[in-house]
């Protein structure tokens, strides 16, 4: 492990309406690692999450964060818009080619669906497009926040593929979920409870 | 590094043009209301031509702004409740090259267009076509300044559940100077005077709102976003 590592904290400590969320909390992420946050409802994951990729500063401690993506709860798409419009939106304000769009849409099986309005599509097909960017914007770290929500089985496998394929390309993951991730997560964080 | 800034904005450009083409409610309902209030207050006086013509440079300063800031409500919303705002501030390098890309499109259908309905309002309040022509020129150069400032409200009060007021109360003392020029240059030009002065003071204030404004917004829209 000579490569310093792509996430990095030190001592977090959150507050929020007077309740203690975490504190003294270390880990590091280094590359093809691939980190689930699992923790119950309110335990501080999202706004974990939020903290390390720059959304949320009322954290105490040290965080150092490679290049990363963040997708939250929101899939971050506009839904009067198409995923391939989306899609274009996110190469054109990142600087990345419009080149790879086809490819990825099709990676995360929109095939067919890249030119309805995302209002149109289902709940887990948002969610794919939402995913997608992760592709086309290659960033080394990607901070997930619950990616599996509203997908179906099929869905819930490519993911799995996905985090894979990203961990054996030398990437991390670090990924709030209820549903434990399995063999791929090389380890777990438990916020709350106690 | 020139050619990507071009292509940060571009695309944000073609993003905005595409939603409103998608729906266009949201910039027909502020200049409806714009031609509207012009209409009721023609009416109102019950024509007397005379009169209308004293208030009608004022009348329709006023309903620009209004209905400017009945537009700014949706500039920032629908991109904050999406999530594609946070997504934006994460992953645009800079960041107020595609804040200035919504902007603009922000002034296209709002300043732009309320110029352009200029003549037809001018009718309603016999201005003459003098006074038209200078409160076109007047409405061009300032409405680029209510588009940029307005944007700073906007971002601040993105993240509220009822924003709207607060917004008038943030904006509106901040659209005062661009008013007192504009509407002095129409009553200038009614008495045959040179209006080159306050054209040039709503040129510098665009400039300076320029200038300054894109900054502000960002940094505005990081705080909004915080809060969620």
């Amino acid at each position: 492990m000579s490569t310093p590592p792509l996430l990095s904290a030190n001592k977090l400590r959150c507050e929020r309406d007077m309740r203690v969320l975490f504190k003294d909390l270390s880990f590091s992420v280094g590359a093809g690692e691939c980190v689930e946050l699992l923790g119950p409802n309110g335990s501080g994951k999202s706004t974990l999450l939020r903290a390390l990729a720059g959304l949320y500063p009322d954290v105490e401690g040290e965080v150092s964060v490679a290049a990363s993506m963040y997708v939250g709860h929101r899939n971050g798409l506009n839904v009067l818009l198409t995923p391939r419009e989306n899609l274009q939106w996110y190469a054109g304000i990142t600087g990345v080619g419009v080149t790879g769009i086809d490819a990825v849409l099709q990676r995360v099986g929109l095939y067919g669906f890249e030119d309805s309005a995302c209002q149109r599509l289902s709940q887990g097909q948002q969610r794919r497009a939402g995913l997608a960017v992760l592709l086309l914007v290659d960033r080394p770290l990607w901070l997930l926040d619950e990616p599996l929500n509203a997908l179906d089985t099929q869905g819930q496998a490519l993911i799995n593929d996905l985090l894979n394929e990203h961990c054996a390309a030398n990437g991390a993951v670090f990924c709030a979920t209820h549903q434990p991730l399995g063999e791929i997560a090389t380890r777990s964080i438990v916020l709350g409870g106690g | 590094m020139r050619s990507a800034i071009a292509g940060q904005v571009i695309s944000q450009v073609v993003r905005e043009w595409r939603t409103i083409a998608r729906a266009p409610i949201d910039v027909a309902n502020p200049l409806m209301f714009f031609f509207l209030g012009i209409s009721l207050f023609a009416i109102g006086t019950g024509g007397e031509r005379e009169g209308l013509a004293e208030i009608g440079p004022a009348v329709i300063w006023v309903l620009v702004l209004l209905a400017n800031l009945l537009s700014l409500d949706t500039l920032f919303k629908r991109d904050h409740a999406d999530g594609t705002l946070e997504q934006l501030l994460l992953l645009a390098q800079p960041v107020f090259v595609p804040v200035l890309g919504k902007v603009i499109v922000h002034w296209c259908f709002t300043g732009v267009m309320m110029t352009l309905l200029t003549p037809l309002s001018a009718l309603v309040m016999n201005l003459t076509l003098d006074q038209t022509w200078i409160l076109m020129l007047t409405l061009i150069l300032g409405t680029p300044s209510l588009s940029l400032i307005g944007a700073i409200g906007a971002a601040l009060t993105v993240g509220l559940r009822s924003g709207g007021v607060l917004l008038a109360l943030v904006v509106l003392p901040l659209y005062l100077p661009v008013l007192i020029f504009g509407v002095s240059a129409a009553y200038l030009a009614g008495d045959g005077l040179a209006v080159t002065a306050q054209l040039y003071w709503l040129g510098a204030i665009a400039v300076l709102a320029l200038t300054l404004a894109p900054f502000a917004v960002t940094q505005a829209l990081a705080i909004s976003v915080e809060q969620t």
